[in-house]
């Protein structure tokens, strides 16, 4: 296939990550193309949101071993906003609030730093409403949001969909959603997995972290990973997820464990 | 964010963008207080009589007082017979007729400053009186306010051409006996700005009174009386500077507002005083008494703060509400950081009925400054229905801060209500990683968060006044994290 002659989008390699000096990834290797979608499964503790924070840079992880490769860059070289300027999108499992800074400013900020780091010219005013008026709709969202103070007050169900609207708008190369479906309804669900779908684009990547396979019914992913107890412990597609449903996550652990 | 706390201390250091002197010959009163001193003052600037006799009574009075200690702050003892009373850029000759013969070199200061004192270069709408250490050097656009009817002058020009109404006003708000450094600054006040707006009148400008100090070893002592009549309102704001000094300078400033019927006064303050280094060397000392009395029905004051420079600032703008359905409000923003103190607030007496007060006060403190609210709001017997509403919120940034609340409530009145909320905050790891993860700096991430923060206090100032108060907060906190 012709995604696999070029180098992969990201490259995990051997990766090891302690937390206070507790190992909670242990060896971890996982390659994504471009255009693929990677579901990442597994019991609470195995690993799954330290991934995704470790990708994004967040302070407080440890990484003790391997590498990690962006678009051919050693990702661990560089600073939390310079990932997000190469195009690196974690969707938040807690995303924060910020009183006072209103949301439409904050995604505007957003927009024109990546837009400065990348050499091209800011948005102005006019057009940046254009845009976010035609990106709001992928999410479903009342423009009264974009007046509102950055999450705060919104329920979960408001913040996920806050957080769909600032990957549409930030168009990133790789996108990391971490436990999306957490604290959701099922009509949220359906909206905020809606607008990822229409994110889904041939040279965009998505890792998709979840406990649960409800959030799968609705992203079909290319590729299903189980992570437990540090490391990727079987990858499939997607009828891996129905095997999981069906007998639970215990079999694998007790299959590594032998 | 360890690997660039030497670029963070190095933005600390270099902030302070006014510190300079301006070199320019001053006719300075040696150090030291007593009744000559006061005597020399009022007759350089040729004052009546009654002044005089007022300023010699507020001095034996303070003479009978001890510097207050109440307050949330520390600082070595002040050597009152060390500092300077009078200084005044020398004149020459006959001293300005016009804004032309203003020494260049003054007019310099105040464009590095960003205040243009040509008229021709001036910001349109803005009016401005300029204070260089004890006097008054410049005002702006006073033909086009006369016009009006609006008089807008020093207060030493004020005790000339209208000791009338300078002696009808002049410390009914603010006694001379009304604390320690109040009674100094009644003592030995130099100069200050006077406005006085007539009967029905819309100040068809903004006023604005520019305070620089200059003179090493010299405090700043002026008054600002500002009267609005019957059914007029204006807005007046003030900004102030100071050259960096290692020594720490006074500043003892008391302001009066009187509000009759109907009127509506709106008073903005953007401080910036030098702060002192980051060991705490140098800075000033800002003891200032700020109080505005709603004398006739449904007056209305407002204070609006942002108080950014200063080692210790000590002050608590306050309303008097003592017309029917009149207003008062404070909304405030106070930012320590290095060694600096604040500790300021506000008190709103309620005496007549239906009047409502509403207090907003933002605290930021970073690095290890120290930040107290202190407010009172009295409901005394008369003040049937009168209402308060208090907000009060602190943000902490680093782990060296302090922030103090002391809310004083007293309540005679079975009809009055009052509400306090306090918040406190820190700027949290979570809510930087989230703004830098959509690809913002570290910086800017924080002058986000605080504006954010401040934004109800940012929504009450000028316009011109609010985007340059976001500036100030963004070069003041740049680096503050770390």
């Amino acid at each position: 296939m012709s995604t696999n002659q070029a180098s992969p989008m990201l490259s995990i390699q051997n990766l090891h990550v302690s937390v206070d000096g507790k190992p909670i990834i242990k060896g971890l290797n996982l390659e994504i193309n471009a255009g693929e979608v990677h579901a990442i499964m597994g019991p609470n503790g195995a690993g799954k949101s330290t991934l995704a924070n470790v990708l994004a840079g967040r302070e407080g992880y440890e990484v003790t071993d391997g590498k990690v490769l962006f678009a051919g860059e050693d990702i661990f070289e560089l600073e939390i906003e310079e990932r997000a300027h190469r195009g690196l999108f974690l969707a938040m499992q807690y995303p924060v609030e910020l009183p006072g800074v209103n949301n439409t400013n904050f995604l505007r900020s957003a927009v024109n730093a990546i837009r400065v780091a990348r050499g091209e010219p800011e948005l102005d005013a006019v057009s940046f409403l254009k845009l976010v008026r035609e990106k709001i709709k992928v999410v479903d969202m009342d423009e009264k949001f974009l007046k509102r103070s950055v999450n705060a007050g919104f329920s979960g169900g408001e913040k996920k969909r806050n957080e769909i609207l600032q990957m549409a708008m930030l168009e990133p190369k790789l996108a990391v959603l971490d436990e999306t479906d957490s604290g959701l309804d099922i009509d949220a669900l359906r909206i905020v997995a809606n607008g990822v779908n229409m994110l889904r684009r041939p040279e965009r990547a998505m890792i998709v972290v979840t406990h649960y396979q409800r959030l799968l019914d609705y992203i079909e992913p290319d590729f299903v990973h189980v992570l437990a107890n540090g490391r990727i412990v079987r990858s499939g597609d997607k009828s891996l997820v129905a095997e999981l449903e069906e007998k639970g996550y215990g079999w694998l652990e007790k299959e590594v464990a032998a | 964010m360890s690997a660039n706390s030497d670029q963070v201390d190095e933005l600390i250091k270099s902030e302070y963008e006014h510190g300079f002197v301006t070199n320019i010959e001053s006719e300075t009163l040696p150090p030291g207080l007593n009744e000559e001193t006061i005597r020399f003052i009022s007759a350089k600037k040729n004052e009546p009589e009654f002044m005089l006799e007022w300023r010699l009574r507020a001095y034996h009075h303070w003479l009978s007082m001890e510097e207050p200690d109440w307050a949330s702050v520390e600082h070595p003892p002040i050597d009152y017979q060390a500092i300077s009373y009078y200084s005044a850029p020398k004149k020459k000759g006959e001293g300005p007729k016009s804004l032309d013969e203003v020494d260049p070199e003054l007019l310099e200061t105040y464009n590095k400053l960003g205040i243009p004192i040509e008229e021709q270069k001036a910001l349109a709408g803005i009016a401005v009186d300029a204070v260089f250490d004890s006097v008054s050097v410049a005002t702006t656009f006073r033909k086009k306010l006369a016009e009006a009817g609006v008089i807008f002058c020093s207060i030493s020009e004020a005790l000339q051409e209208y000791p009338d109404l300078v002696k009808q006003y002049m410390g009914s708000v603010v006694s001379y006996k009304d604390n320690y450094f109040a009674a100094l600054n009644s003592a030995v006040f130099s100069d200050g700005t006077f406005v006085y707006i007539p009967k029905g009148v819309r100040c068809p400008m903004e006023l604005s009174t520019y305070f620089r100090i200059n003179e090493a070893k010299t405090g700043q002592f002026e008054r600002t009386l500002i009267v609005a009549d019957a059914g007029s309102y204006v807005s007046y704001l003030e900004g102030c500077t100071a050259p960096m000094r290692d020594e720490n300078q006074l500043h003892a400033a008391v302001v009066e507002l009187v509000a009759m019927e109907d009127a509506q006064i709106k008073y903005s303050t953007v401080q910036n005083w030098y702060p002192g280094d980051a060991e705490g060397k140098g800075g000033i000392y800002n003891f200032v008494t700020k109080r505005g009395e709603c004398r006739g029905d449904r007056s209305r004051i407002s204070w609006t703060q942002v108080e950014t420079g200063s080692a210790i600032t000590w002050k608590y703008p306050s309303c008097i509400l003592r017309g029917k359905d009149s207003v008062g409000e404070f909304y405030s923003v106070a930012v320590t950081k290095g060694k600096q103190q604040a500790d300021t607030g506000t008190k709103m007496i309620h005496m007549g009925e239906n009047t409502r007060s509403t207090i907003v006060s933002k605290g930021i403190s970073a690095q290890r400054g120290q930040n107290a609210y202190r407010g009172l709001v009295r409901m005394t017997p008369k003040a049937e229905n009168a209402r308060n509403h208090t907000q009060c919120d602190s943000l902490l940034i680093g782990d060296q801060c302090g922030a103090h609340t002391f809310p004083y409530m007293e309540v005679r009145n079975p009809t009055a209500k009052v509400e306090h909320e306090a918040t406190t905050s820190k700027i949290s790891e979570d809510q930087l990683f989230y703004c830098r993860q959509r690809g913002l700096s570290e910086e800017d991430a924080v002058s986000m968060i605080v504006n954010g923060f401040c934004k109800e206090v940012f929504n009450e100032l000028p316009m011109e006044f609010a985007v340059e108060a976001q500036k100030l907060l963004s070069v003041t906190l740049e680096g503050a994290v770390g």
